[in-house]
């Protein structure tokens, strides 16, 4: 399911004195089965753009098209449910919209929504439950008894319990600790391999966008200013810059590399492995030579 | 060098009259000496928060002392304690008590009883030195993480705390705002000399400190300069730690068959190495 | 959500009104209210509306902020100028149609009333959207400071008011963010019999009730670790003053009071 936004503007309190203009004109075109990043600051405007994803804000200009379905400024959209089964939302600390007695009632809320059977919903949650990692001993706990961690496992059960096709990470990793956040990354990039899983990553974290993204769209203050895979987007650093963003890390480890050999290694690696590769190759030419 | 804090086997449970049961923090000793900077790391659930809790004094010991200022605490001194250690939390909303910046900053003096003319002096100063002074009457809801989390810090120095205390402060923040908070404590220490005990699971956030308090499980694993502790190398990874990106580096570049000479923390450690081993023959 | 809330709202300003000491304004409003109730016939009550104009300028107030506050009572304006015009039969008969004649004394009485409830309404908007809710506290805690003798907890209570205004748009944010994420997994508020509604707002509720918890736990936690211990011994950061205009702005509506005490029939 293909998502394109054409022209989107959005406002907040539209029509008061204290309307707020979150986006403005952005265009972007999300195929389907790809893996996309939007990487920008806070208040750059990827928090309001995620919403328009799966109807939850409707664009104050232009329009959202999400498979089939548009959504135009100014008219009226009816019956916006069957997008929200397609398109899943893992927002920011999820972990705080569980509401339910156990574990397995709280998986079941959002299938159940959409009229899936009991049964069905219970055999999805049976499933999701080891996908994200816990046993199954957790579905008959209080979702209030876990840890911070496993609550956040739950949560994205309880959104990928939907079957979504697409599905939009908001900052999923946030407040976890270097292991946590590894796991959930590692999990979600699985799913997107294995299921074709269209993945729609919002984040601020150069980081994973290089690791795991095949697109990127970089925001800045309401505006879609950049887009393209990473390694084009990395290959100008003075562009980001001018957006107060950061080159990854691992990139400007190779730019000081680089500098120090006085040579350009044959391409921008955007993992560790690739770039340990790339040095220990170009080390070995270099022994050759002399 | 003069103590400023210590654990003296130190153990805590949280439910002491289970016999056997797992506890939280089990005989932990450590010292933090005047002007250091010491960070405890740990994944979730290793004892870090406990032991914050115990040096603030919500918790108390079953076992073992601790000592503030060379002076054991307790009931009695909690409050007197608690004007010499300045902490700042994980939540930058939650610790947020007063209307506005200054209100904020003020809270702890106004607590302690500070004459007006004094108070105002201070929340000046302290909201000068982590650069926050222009933004004396906002809300804290027009304020962006990183800015709150200043402004805690703030209102912590204030006190002129002996030691400041940061329990994952970063840790719900985006990379510009930790940044901004980590510029800030660093800052403070150069201008200041400032004790800080830092608490996290950011690797590069523990590699600014001079000793790095290593927990898992409630106890104390190891405990020396990040050099010595990151030497462990896998058993961190298997603690549920990330080793830092130049030892991540160093370690792929050797299994690679690239030649270095060492271990390395920084950056520019490794590329030297790498330059001087490799290229500059 | 925040945005849609105007009634109420504070707007910062330099005016004179803005410049008041939200005791005297605390004052004034509390004595306006009462001296309101001194109008009778058309000369007082054009005086109170022309006096209230006289403040909304001089507070630099948009009328837009305070048409917006009439909203949510307009509702019962409407409904009390109607009692009048229906029930009053007083004086002679306006307009008839069939059985139901409209007096004289209605439309009067019930012009009188809608104008009555009109100041009020504006004169306590201004007081809100002049005063930051924190002065506002401030001013409750010294004014109601004598009834401390009483055992009246007045300085817990300044602080209780004061952190749920603090909270107010956190807890707003949240209640946003926590609706999105159920309607992002199906729940539908806004829609359905009234038993479904009642049903979904459980997924909202218990979330909130949850997050406000632990909210307070940290919020108490940090409280007590900044030597929080209660309002003995306590200095207080903000001084409130009191200078000519508050004393000015007083006197200025003992003299209204005079005046329509003389004016009134």
């Amino acid at each position: 399911m293909d998502i394109k936004l054409q022209q989107v503007s959005f406002a907040y309190s539209m029509g008061t004195p204290f309307e707020k203009r979150a986006l403005f004109d952005v265009d972007l075109m999300i195929p389907s089965k790809t893996y996309q990043a939007i990487i920008g600051h806070t208040g750059s405007g990827k928090s309001t753009i995620l919403q328009h994803f799966n109807g939850l804000l409707k664009p104050s200009e232009g329009e959202v098209h999400i498979g089939d379905r548009v959504i135009v400024a100014g008219k009226k959209a009816k019956e916006l449910k069957p997008i929200r089964q397609k398109v899943g939302i893992v927002f920011q600390f999820p972990e705080h919209q569980l509401f339910e007695e156990t574990v397995l009632k709280d998986i079941m809320f959002g299938p159940m929504n959409f009229g899936v059977s009991e049964e069905e919903a219970k055999k999805r949650a049976r499933e999701l439950i080891s996908l994200v990692g816990l046993p199954d001993s957790v579905l008959e706990k209080s979702p209030f008894d876990l840890s911070g961690g496993q609550m956040r496992r739950v949560a994205i059960a309880g959104v990928l319990a939907l079957q979504p096709e697409v599905i939009v990470l908001d900052e999923p990793t946030a407040g976890l600790d270097p292991r946590g956040q590894r796991e959930i990354m590692d999990m979600f990039y699985q799913l997107h391999k294995e299921q074709g899983l269209t993945t729609i990553l919002v984040t601020h974290s150069m980081e994973d966008a290089a690791k795991y993204a095949d697109n990127l769209a970089i925001m800045h203050e309401g505006r879609c200013v950049l887009t393209g895979t990473p390694r084009e987007i990395f290959a100008d650093g003075k562009t980001l810059e001018s957006y107060r963003l950061e080159l990854p890390r691992i990139i400007k480890f190779q730019q000081k590399i680089e500098n120090l050999i006085g040579k350009k290694l044959s391409k921008i690696c955007l993992t560790e492995e690739e770039l340990a590769l790339e040095i220990a190759s170009s080390v070995r030419r270099e022994s050759d030579e002399q | 060098m003069s103590e400023i804090l210590s654990f003296n086997n130190v153990s805590f449970s949280y439910t002491p009259e289970v016999e056997d049961a797992r506890k939280a923090v089990q005989n932990v000793s450590f010292t933090v000496n005047e002007g250091e900077w010491i960070s405890i790391v740990g994944h979730n659930g290793s004892g870090k928060s406990t032991m914050v809790k115990i040096i603030s004094g919500l918790l108390f010991p079953q076992e073992g002392e601790v000592r503030v200022m060379k002076n054991v605490l307790s009931e009695e001194n909690l409050w007197e304690t608690r004007t010499q250690i300045g902490m700042v939390f994980q939540n930058p909303d939650n610790q947020f008590v007063g209307a506005t910046v200054q209100d904020d900053v003020a809270f702890a003096l106004e607590n302690n009883g500070i004459p007006h003319e004094e108070m105002v002096k201070r929340v000046h100063k302290s909201l000068k030195q982590v650069k926050m002074d222009t933004f004396l009457n906002h809300e804290p809801h027009h304020l962006s993480g990183g800015q709150k989390q200043r402004v805690a810090i703030a209102g912590a120095l204030a006190m002129r705390p002996k030691i400041l205390i940061l329990d994952e402060a970063t840790a719900m923040l985006d990379p510009q705002g930790r940044a901004e908070v980590l510029n800030t404590v660093q800052e403070l220490r150069k201008e200041t000399g400032l004790t800080v005990l830092s608490i996290t699971h950011d690797v590069e956030e523990a590699l600014l400190a001079d000793r790095i308090l290593f927990m898992n499980d409630g106890k104390k694993y190891a405990e020396g300069s990040p050099l010595e502790v990151f030497s462990l190398g896998d058993k961190l990874v298997e603690f549920g730690l990330e080793l830092p990106f130049a030892m991540r580096m160093t370690n792929l570049l050797k299994a690679n068959g690239v030649q270095l000479v060492g271990e390395h923390m920084t950056e520019e450690e490794l590329v030297n190495d790498l330059w001087t081993s490799n290229f500059n023959k | 959500m925040m945005e849609k809330m105007i009634f109420g709202r504070y707007i910062p300003g330099d005016s004179f009104v803005h410049r008041l000491d939200p005791r005297s304004k605390l004052i004034f409003v509390f004595a306006f209210i009462i001296v309101v109730f001194i109008a009778n016939n058309t000369i007082t009550y054009g005086l109170l509306l022309a006096f209230t104009l006289f403040i909304i300028l001089m507070s630099r107030i948009r009328l837009y902020f305070l048409i917006n506050g009439l909203k949510p009572v307009l509702i019962l304006l409407v409904f009390t100028f109607l009692i009048h015009i229906i029930f009053n039969r007083e004086g002679n008969i306006v307009f008839e149609w069939g059985f139901f004649k409209v007096y004289e004394q209605g439309i009067r009485q019930g012009i009188y009333i809608s104008i009555r409830f009109v100041v009020l309404v504006f004169v306590t908007s201004i007081l809100t959207l002049t005063t930051s809710p924190i002065s506002i506290t401030d001013g409750i805690e010294v004014l109601l400071n004598p009834l401390k003798k009483i055992k009246l907890p007045v300085h817990e209570l300044a602080l209780m008011m004061s952190i749920a205004l603090r909270f107010i748009p956190t807890l707003m944010d949240e209640t946003d963010k926590i609706m999105k994420a159920q309607m992002a997994r199906g729940s539908d508020l806004s829609a359905g019999p009234l038993k479904d509604r009642i049903k979904a707002v459980v997924p909202l509720l218990v979330p909130l009730f949850v997050s406000a918890f632990k909210r307070a736990e940290d919020l108490a936690t940090a409280m007590e670790v900044r030597g929080y211990r209660g309002g003995e011994g306590r200095t207080r950061y903000r001084k409130l003053k009191w200078d000519w205009r508050d004393s000015t702005s007083l006197v200025v509506l003992v003299a209204l009071s005079a005046l329509l005490i003389y004016l009134r029939t």
